[in-house]
């Protein structure tokens, strides 16, 4: 079944995410989607993630497809002018492509080209409209295409953004233009996260819960410092120091997001890892948190 | 030299509010040089507005809006008459605009695209505060320019790395966004950032057109050059 009939059944879905590789070797990339895609049902392949340069969102996406795998393309604005962002969006569709997540994308500066040109022609809210238009079968000027797409499209928040008014705000505006997914931004605190569930109302479009699990407590405490919007409580930071061993870790990493996610799971619709390398610990939550 | 044109009456009286109090302002500076400014912008304006059904509480020509400290001067010679205005309709590049909204606190609305800038660039500095896209938003983002004070130049919301009012760019520069919902909510028009705004022409800032190069101010300004 497809992500988006999953969703419209009311199943609890995982998704996971895949980073395209830092060259032109995709082996070590596809290997590790085979192995977790027993338990996932949708890869979302990340674009140039902290705008650091690795292969193409759509390549890595239309291989995962020839696997048998469902992917959905991550694109964001910081690259491409309308043109490019439309081109693409055609492209990924002729491959068999059918679900996007939309988002603006981290300023150049923040990555390893900080020399290049930031373009964001369109921002993530008209890129959305853009979508909607291919989907109707026009382009941004009015156009008309030979065939249409149907893209699934998704946007993202951040439940733990502070202040969270203007984000909510933005939410609400995309949710109006159509969208048919949330994915969240990572969630280390399930009370915050039923806080924003409560303040959603009149979004009604299924979420999807964003999970990292920690390598250590010093990567939550980096994480707390230095990652805009995200915030490690210190209780887990503690259980975090107390394992001695790499083993040990890895066990209270798994324990720690498996009650996250047990937590949240009555007021979402499913799970999206961001594993950072550590893809071998999603199997691991998902059978302890028993879904 | 800050190059502006008036906007198209309908969008202009389409950023007021059903028989809102307007008061009119325009630039004697740069804006009336190129001639979206000055006594000419006032007297269009104001017979626009006026059409336009809303009651015209006042009109004032200053010499530099970019110069925020004389706008107060100014407008504090009328204090009555601003405190009755609920909006500011003004006639200058976007800085004067800006400067106008920063110094009243009331929603402001431009009644000039600007286009480009020539030599001499203003009291408050132009590049920081107007990127001259040629179609200025500023009345519905509470006088704060999006181009210039979000640096990916966003048109809803703040991104994702805004965090507790600051840009994900650099700590300590403020979230411009954040600026922008601030604004709107003392202004009580949260509504205005919900609003759609279809993408930029981007034609608008990117070059200057031929017809606009034959103009007196360009052959002054740029012809030996
Ligand atoms: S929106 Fe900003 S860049 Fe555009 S004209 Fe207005 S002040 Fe200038
Ligand atoms: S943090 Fe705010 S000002 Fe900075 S890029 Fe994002 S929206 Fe713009």
């Amino acid at each position: 079944m497809r992500l988006r009939e999953r969703l419209a059944h009311g199943e609890f879905v995982i998704t996971c995410e895949a980073a395209p590789p830092k060259g032109a070797d995709v082996g070590p990339a596809l290997e590790a989607v085979r192995k977790l895609a027993p338990k996932v049902h949708a890869f979302n392949v990340t674009d140039l993630q902290s705008s650091v340069l690795r292969m193409s969102s759509w390549a890595l996406c239309a291989l995962i497809k020839r696997e048998g795998f469902e992917p959905i393309l991550q694109m964001t604005c910081r690259d491409r002018n309308r043109l490019a962002l439309q081109a693409d969006l055609l492209g990924a569709w002729a491959l068999g492509i059918e679900n996007v997540l939309v988002l603006t994308g981290d300023h150049p500066v923040l990555g390893d080209h900080p020399q290049a040109m930031p373009v964001f022609d369109l921002d993530s809210v008209q890129l959305i409209a853009v979508i909607q238009a291919l989907n109707s079968g026009r382009d941004l000027a009015g156009n008309e295409l030979s065939g249409r797409t149907d893209f699934f499209v998704g946007a993202a928040v951040n439940p733990t953004a502070e202040p969270l008014e203007p984000h909510l705000a933005k939410l609400r505006l995309k949710a109006k233009l159509g969208i048919g997914f949330i994915q969240t931004q990572v969630v280390y605190d399930p009370q915050a996260f039923v806080r924003f569930v409560q303040k959603l109302d009149g979004v009604r479009v299924p979420m999807l819960v964003g999970i990292i699990p920690l390598k250590s407590a010093k990567m939550a405490r980096f994480m707390n410092e230095h990652i805009a919007g995200v915030h490690v409580p210190e209780e887990i930071i503690k259980v975090m120091e107390r394992a001695k061993t790499p083993e040990e870790r890895r066990q209270r990493s798994v324990e720690i997001c498996a009650r996250i996610v047990r937590a949240v799971r009555p007021y979402c619709q499913g799970i999206h890892f961001m594993p950072m390398g550590w893809e071998d610990c999603v199997p691991d939550i998902v059978e302890l948190a028993g879904i | 030299m800050l190059v502006s044109e008036l906007k198209p009456i309908g969008e202009i009286l389409g950023s007021l509010r059903p028989g809102e109090r307007v008061f009119v302002v325009a630039c004697g500076g740069c804006a009336q040089t190129t001639g979206a400014g000055g006594e000419k912008a006032i007297q269009t304006l104001k017979s626009a507005v006026l059409e336009g059904e809303h009651p015209v509480v006042g009109a004032l020509e200053i010499p530099f809006l970019c110069n925020k400290a004389l706008i107060g001067l100014k407008l504090s010679r009328v204090r009555t008459t601003v405190d009755k205005a609920e909006v500011f309709v003004v006639a200058s590049c976007g800085v004067g605009v800006q400067a106008v909204a920063t110094v009243t606190g009331k929603p402001t609305v431009p009644a000039s695209n600007t286009l480009y800038y020539g030599a001499f660039q203003g009291v408050w500095p132009a590049e920081e505060r107007c990127a001259r896209c040629g179609e200025c938003v500023l009345a519905e983002t509470g006088g704060i320019c999006p181009l210039t004070v979000c640096p990916k130049g966003l048109l809803h919301g703040p991104c994702g790395g805004s965090y507790q009012g600051e840009c994900e760019l650099e700590p300590g520069r403020p979230c411009g966004w954040q600026k922008i919902y601030d604004r709107l909510a003392e202004l009580g028009r949260l509504d205005l950032f919900e609003k759609f705004r279809p993408p930029k022409d981007r034609r608008r800032a990117l070059d200057v057109p031929l017809s606009r190069r034959r103009t007196t101010l360009w052959d002054l300004e740029f012809w030996e050059e």
